[in-house]
């Protein structure tokens, strides 16, 4: 039982993880229609930044040192966010939906070769700042850190969602997502709106970026490829477009995933492995875009028109 | 019809990541070909020289982007350097001067990409290649490489399967993992006091062979397998296949693949509260594994084919000049180095750059390498392969012990029990 226990906690470790990359993917296709495909490659970046923070200041208390490298990653990743909003999707509103995914991979197979450049080839080890001590959980063990990436995910989900829901910009947000040509003729600046998506999005994905390479205590320039796939299967199994399905699909997913490989050894009696874990992600992907296209909170927050 | 567009979009997001796939793979490309053509081009004006001078090119395949690029560039450097040393000596082939060209490919530890840069190596006419470093890779392009007659020594391919194919154009300067494995899995049950043990692989052909061949080796010596589990080379998370483990009670746990997973997989270890020891082969015998795994890194085992590089036969002079260069070693930089070298020396014996005619000449190598003194048996494999456990102690891996290897010894599996050195 204990160990029944562990995979589903590993499983919604795994899944806060997803959900944290998933909640960026969603907010930009909530407001744009768009699949940014180069979030991942943005969470990579805030993971490098917040890394390189972290090695060049190695005398500060943890308790300044990680807001200070939040901050920083948060900086450039928000500029880059805005950078590829600007260069890469802007000039292509008007165009049919597949070109603006194709300049979505050009870009995050540039930003995958600028961080080679940058930060080389190697893995970086995370240096162990962040609290890391072990809990137990009827016999099974969570650490610190893990329950803080559960409570950061909750907690952005939770706020991005007051945002669109209360606040100016939120509203602003909501109907250039529902009609952009009318909401700018009632006064709202699309332009400038649909950058704050890409600058908060991106602001997210460096806290995400953070708390994976924390986790893992890893960081790699290629990091940002399979987590971005990973989030966005989670962000459209959950209905992409809807904060709280990102949510909900990050953990079904990771505990799907968990389970599966858990299990699936010992079900099929050794016929499939656990090599297989990563399939899960895909099967239920192709499963839900069968039978449920609009995910499984169907009702979007912001629906484009 | 909302949702029909979603699908209908998400299905052309899959379209557009399978380009995604093929366009990463050619992008290294030009990158790879540019530092070739500077390195060409000098070689022109420099032909109205009065001796003539011929351009041999050397291939040299590795994974040089994707999670292997370490390690990839590592072999490059090391490759790179052995090609400048000589040049800088100056060679002197079949009475002609001789500047030898290093042609640099990316296959992304890819399989089907291995065999991609294989045929353009082949169509750009090089007179040798070196590598590929993954066995995976280095298995399939080496069929393309012997139908052409183009000699191919490997720095780092463990797969017995590589040099078992029957080609005349395989070698490598390294102990196959039929002796690893079997090292290591009777170092597993002896040594660890293994009764029950759990293995994971990374299914590519190096690591689900070399965890092949430590079942095998364990069993033999009474050690029983509580569970084999796996997992992939790009994979980051093991908490699900560990958290089974962890409910098998065993005593050890192998890993067969490379460190960027090992160094992970440790760590995760120790935040589930598994307390069995880990052991791993060549691939996760690297200062990176003990970065990436930390605290949890500590008493921890790896094999590495061949002898510690500081009781290497140059490995003290090779460690410096390397780092001098290109910073720490990675893993097979001293292997690649000699591969080039008896390539190179191969050459020279056969007075002939001509592929067909210095292969023959391959076979008979007798060189005292940086690495070992290198001879080949009839398939091609090291004569003699040595395989030495290290421990981690105090975050740097410390050597304990050397199995098999007496110099000039046949490389077959039975001969590396029983006699060990120290």
């Amino acid at each position: 039982m204990d160990i029944f226990i562990q995979q589903i906690i590993n499983g919604l470790v795994l899944g806060s993880i997803y959900a944290l990359v998933a909640l960026g993917y969603t907010m930009v296709y909530g407001i744009m229609g768009l699949i940014n495909f180069a979030h991942g490659e943005v969470v990579m970046i805030g993971a490098m930044v917040a890394l390189f923070v972290i090695k060049a200041l190695p005398g500060l208390p943890a308790i300044v040192l990680v807001p200070l490298a939040l901050v920083c990653a948060a900086i450039v990743c928000m500029t880059i966010g805005f950078a590829i909003e600007r260069i890469a999707y802007r000039p292509l509103r008007r165009a049919p939906k597949l070109a603006p995914l194709i300049t979505a991979i050009g870009v995050s197979i540039i930003l995958q070769n600028l961080a080679m450049l940058i930060w080389g080839r190697n893995y970086h080890a995370f240096p162990p700042i962040l609290p890391s001590g072990e809990h137990d959980v009827f016999g099974a063990t969570i650490t610190s850190l893990q329950i803080v990436i559960i409570v950061v995910a909750g907690l952005m989900m939770g706020g991005l969602t007051l945002l669109i829901r209360r606040t100016r910009l939120g509203r602003a947000m909501r109907a250039t997502s529902e009609n952009p040509p009318i909401a700018q003729l009632m006064g709202v600046n699309i332009n400038q709106i649909i950058s704050a998506t890409f600058v908060i999005g991106s602001a997210l994905a460096a806290v995400a970026g953070l708390m994976v390479s924390a986790n893992y205590s890893i960081a790699h320039y290629y990091m940002g490829f399979m987590l971005g796939l990973k989030a966005f299967t989670a962000a459209v199994l959950g209905g992409i477009g809807n904060l709280a399905g990102a949510m909900l699909g990050g953990l079904l997913l990771g505990v799907i995933e968990s389970l599966g490989a858990g299990y699936i050894g010992d079900l099929t009696g050794g016929f499939l492995g656990s090599h297989y874990q990563d399939i899960f992600a895909f099967f239920v992907l192709i499963g839900v875009l069968i039978f449920r296209p609009s995910g499984l909170i169907g009702e979007r927050v912001a629906e484009r028109a | 019809m909302q949702d029909s567009r979603i699908s209908t979009l998400t299905l052309a997001v899959f379209a557009a990541l399978a380009v995604v796939g093929c366009s990463q793979k050619e992008e290294p490309k030009p990158q790879a070909a540019a530092p070739a053509a500077p390195a060409a081009a000098p070689a022109a004006p420099a032909a109205p020289a009065p001796a003539p001078e011929v351009v041999v090119k050397l291939g040299h395949v590795a994974p040089l982007t994707g999670p292997q690029a370490h390690l990839g560039k590592d072999n490059e450097n090391a490759a790179r350097m052995a090609v400048e040393e000589l040049n800088a000596k100056g060679l002197e082939i079949g009475g002609a001067k001789v500047k030898l060209e290093l042609v640099p490919e990316d296959d992304q530890a890819d399989p089907k990409q291995g065999t991609i840069v294989a045929q353009k190596l082949v169509d750009a006419k090089v007179n040798g290649v070196v590598g590929h470093l993954n066995s995976g890779t280095t298995i399939p392009a080496s069929k393309i490489y012997s139908d052409a007659g183009i000699p191919q020594i490997s720095g780092s391919a463990t797969n017995p399967k590589y040099t078992q194919q029957g080609f005349a154009t395989t070698f490598r300067v390294m102990a196959n993992d039929v002796q690893q494995g079997k090292v290591l899995g009777e170092y597993a049950a002896r040594q660890l006091a293994g009764k029950n043990v759990a293995i994971i692989d990374d299914r590519t052909a190096y690591g689900q062979g070399l965890a092949d061949e430590f079942e095998k080796g364990a069993t033999a010596v009474g050690a029983k397998i509580a569970t084999r589990e796996f997992t992939t080379d790009k994979a980051t998370d093991f908490a699900a296949i560990l958290t089974k483990i962890k409910s098998k009670k065993v005593d050890v746990i192998f890993y067969g693949g490379m460190d960027a997973q090992g160094g992970p997989m440790t760590k995760q270890m120790k935040s589930l509260g598994i307390k069995a020891k880990f052991l791993t082969g060549d691939g996760g015998c690297t200062p990176e594994y003990i970065k990436l795994a930390g605290d949890a890194s500590e008493g921890q085992y790896c094999s590495l084919p061949g002898v510690p590089l500081d009781q290497m036969p140059g490995g003290k002079a090779f460690n410096d000049a390397f780092s001098a260069k290109y910073g720490q070693i990675q893993l097979y930089a001293p292997y690649v180095y000699d591969a080039v070298m008896v390539m190179v020396d191969s050459m020279k014996r056969a007075n002939s750059v001509e592929p067909a005619k210095y292969l023959p000449e391959i076979g008979k190598t007798d060189y005292q390498g940086v690495t070992a003194k290198i001879q080949f048996d009839e398939k091609g494999d090291l004569k003699g392969g040595a395989i030495s456990l290290y421990q981690v102690k105090d975050g740097k891996w410390e050597y304990r012990e050397t199995i098999g290897g007496a110099p000039a010894a046949p490389a077959d599996a039975p001969k590396a029990e029983g006699e060990q050195k120290k």
